[in-house]
């Protein structure tokens, strides 16, 4: 790799779904096996262990098969984090269990992802599971899913069955919020289309996989419209020589700030200018996600953590009455009407109470269950929750970070839900 | 004039660190940094640093002192200590064998590496830590790729792998029980050629032990491991002289070396590029068995 090409690559998160055994980590390993990007030591340890299961190949599944209860199970059961670059980009994929139970880790995966792949057997076509993986993205606002047909080797690389399955897939997606889908048909266990342009499949005139993340268009995948800075956290020296400095430090949510702003603070609706942006590269001209800043202030504010900066004339919601989709991850319990969580929301904690369930999805058909408020593991429902204090929020549709909640468990401070603010 | 509001991954990753060290400081009551000299923890210092500026770091460092060092890195530890105007404390492994509470390995392949784990572990509860912010990355080993980036530990330090939070978005649930602790891993998402180019970037000092120079050293079990006063040399081992630099710095007596002529940071990034095995697979300690980090993660390694 041409060292000097890599300091000037962006960053393209995504995640990769599939039923089990539909080729998921044959995949990832091909990938990484082809484009050079496993090292040595890594291969004799699959070689090794490979060899050790009886498997006639190397078994490039076991690349990505991390923890010894998984390995032991032939499964894959958490979400796992890879790493990789070509000379164009810097990938992270989150690798998520395609088994029936994990929908949680599928969300999980989802949710700082900007592309989805979706793996399907091309023995079995538009399954169930596919469905809901589909549906998940859509959920999530991943704007870009690539479908990979998989196994094209065991139904002789037939471009009909390609078609058909890619049909079918098209008609049932047509009922969600997808903008941009690709089709590519593969062997991940030959490396056909992965890195390398099939001989097999004459017929297709797209891109291979690698190609096809390499090159994507991915816009800037946060909110630029919206200037939104929560308060992570006050900076307040203490010496002599920053004896009034003040900064207001987070990340920006969406927007821009430039020096000069006028800014408003939420709740309190304080007003003021922008003085400094400061970054770890000194001042500023301006600031927009995903850089961590912190703003000085012309004038003496109160702000502390939770608080909100924005501009009078963008403002975001507030209110008590939470509109949400709710994704269930707990084993141990459910959801609770007049139940009592701690709410996460960007950096403000509060708590909030399950005020009515409306309706439970089933992921599978896409219907809504309205008489159906049992909300499990693994569960998507639509529900009102009110919260101790108002919230600052934008709808998800809008802006991912400011329309994001983690419920928690106040008594296991386990995390049992994940919300998206409709 | 209009600009495209995007950054490089390389300011992404930094970005991101910033906002985690900054969860941590709100979350948290009592943290630490984990700091061992070595590149990883010299780059996250560098992120603490950047995430409170004008600022001091509001937390200590921690080193976990297994007396088997490379003299270069306490050197070099205790100087960047001094430019921080930071509080040091250090754990010492040579005490907990002193006391009784580990058992020094025996036979030519001992090493104190997993002794470490008692030691740190005391000294979180001496101090009452309640986050532990390690230099440790998800590209290093297998098991680490599905640690969270905020990483429970019950009231025995041990990490349950089956059982963790998910972590969603950007949103971090450091909530605990008393007795319990975080480890955070605010470097998770970054690579070893990511850490090489920040190095370059923000023009860091490391300890001489990263760049090329002349060593003894012998080759075992396929690592090229320093003579020290630490190791003992089987009949069959013959020391040799190389030209080696270190990927990691960890105890003397289980980090690797590689043949190198890399003499500065471009030279290593170069290298890197083009190099084919993993930092890990430089250290003895993960060769002992396929689920070895696992194995010692679960019962509260770093
Ligand atoms: N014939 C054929 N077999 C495949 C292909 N991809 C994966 N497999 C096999 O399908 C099985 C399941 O693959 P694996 O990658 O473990 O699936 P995962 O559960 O989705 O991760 C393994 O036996 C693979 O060798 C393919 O393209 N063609």
């Amino acid at each position: 790799m041409d060292h000097n090409s890599y300091r000037e690559m962006d960053l393209l998160r995504f995640t990769t779904a599939g039923s089990v055994d539909d080729g998921k980590s044959t995949l990832i390993g091909r990938m990484l096996y082809d484009s050079k990007t496993i090292f040595e030591d890594q291969l004799q340890a699959i070689e090794k262990s490979s060899k050790q299961r009886g498997d006639d190949y190397i078994n490039l599944a076991l690349l990505t098969d991390g923890l010894r209860a998984e390995r032991e199970q032939g499964i894959t059961i958490d979400v796992a984090y890879r790493y990789f670059a070509t000379p164009r980009r810097k990938f992270i994929i989150a690798d998520t269990p395609g088994h029936i139970q994990y929908t949680r880790n599928m969300v999980t995966g989802a949710s700082t992802a900007n592309l989805a792949v979706i793996l399907i057997d091309a023995r079995n076509g538009v399954v169930e599971q596919t469905c809901r993986h589909a549906f998940i993205a859509s959920l999530l606002r991943i704007q870009h899913l690539v479908i990979c047909i998989n196994k094209m080797d065991l139904v002789d690389y037939s471009e009909s069955v390609f078609h058909a399955i890619m049909d079918d897939f098209t008609n049932f997606a047509s009922r969600m919020d997808v903008s941009d889908m690709t089709f590519i048909p593969i062997s991940a266990l030959n490396g056909d289309n992965i890195v390398d342009k099939s001989e097999h499949m004459p017929w297709y005139n797209g891109p291979t996989f690698l190609y096809h993340l390499e090159n994507i268009y991915i816009g800037p995948d946060a909110n630029q419209v919206d200037p939104r800075l929560p308060v992570q956290w006050v900076i307040r020296p203490h010496s002599q020589e920053y004896h009034d400095f003040r900064g207001y430090a987070g990340r920006v949510a969406g927007g821009v700030f430039k020096p000069g702003d006028e800014i408003v603070v939420m709740p309190s609706g304080f007003s003021s200018r922008i003085k400094g942006i400061h970054s770890s590269d000194g001042e500023l001209e301006e600031a927009f996600y995903p850089l961590s800043v912190s703003l000085t202030l012309e004038k003496e504010l109160d702000i502390s953590r939770g608080d909100l900066i924005s501009k009078p004339n963008n403002k975001p919601q507030i209110g008590q009455d939470i509109d949400l989709m709710l994704c269930w991850f707990s084993e141990k319990t459910k959801l609770q009407l007049k139940g009592k969580y701690i709410l996460r929301h960007t950096t403000k904690e509060v708590k909030a109470l399950v005020k009515e369930i409306r309706y439970k999805i089933n992921i599978n058909t896409l219907h809504k269950k309205e008489d159906d408020f049992d909300i499990g593991l693994n569960d998507i429902g639509r529900v009102i929750l009110r919260t101790s204090s108002p919230l600052l929020y934008d709808s998800y549709r809008r802006n991912r970070i400011m329309g994001s909640v983690v419920l928690i468990d106040e008594f296991t401070n386990e995390t049992v839900a994940a919300g998206m603010i409709r | 004039m209009h600009q495209s509001y995007s950054v490089n991954h390389l300011k992404h990753l930094e970005s991101e660190s910033i906002y985690i060290f900054r969860e941590i400081a709100a979350q948290f009551q009592n943290p630490v940094l984990l700091f061992s000299g070595g590149k990883d923890s010299i780059v996250i210092t560098r992120l603490a640093q950047k995430a409170f500026w004008p600022a001091k770091l509001p937390f200590p460092l921690l080193h976990i002192d297994t007396g088997h060092n490379f003299p270069e890195t306490i050197e070099f530890r205790d100087q960047m200590v001094e430019e921080l105007d930071a509080r040091l404390i250090v754990g010492s492994v040579q005490a907990s064998i002193d006391n009784g509470r580990v058992v020094e390995e025996k036979g030519h392949n001992a090493s104190r590496n997993v002794l470490q784990t008692v030691t740190l572990l005391d000294t979180i509860e001496e101090y009452k830590f309640d986050a532990a912010i390690g230099g440790a990355r998800r590209d290093e080993e297998k098991a680490r790729a599905k640690e969270r980036i905020f990483s429970h530990r019950d009231e025995f330090g041990q990490w349950d792998p089956k059982n963790q939070r998910p972590e969603l978005w950007n949103i971090f649930n450091g909530r605990k029980k008393a007795g319990e602790h975080f480890r955070v891993f605010p470097l998770s998402n970054w690579t070893e050629m990511d850490v090489w180019q920040y190095i370059e970037k923000e023009e860091l000092n490391l300890p001489s032990i990263y760049f090329s120079h002349e060593r003894e050293v012998v080759q075992r079990n396929g690592v090229l491991l320093a003579v020290t006063e630490y190791i003992s040399l089987q009949a069959d081992e013959k020391p040799e002289c190389k030209r080696v630099r270190f990927r990691t710095v960890g105890d003397a007596t289980c980090t690797g070396a590689i043949e190198s002529e890399a003499g500065e940071v471009d030279a290593i990034i170069r290298e890197i590029a083009a190099v084919r095995v993993t930092e890990r697979g430089t250290r003895a300690d993960d060769k002992r068995s396929d689920t070895a980090m696992e194995d010692r993660k679960r019962e509260g390694y770093f």
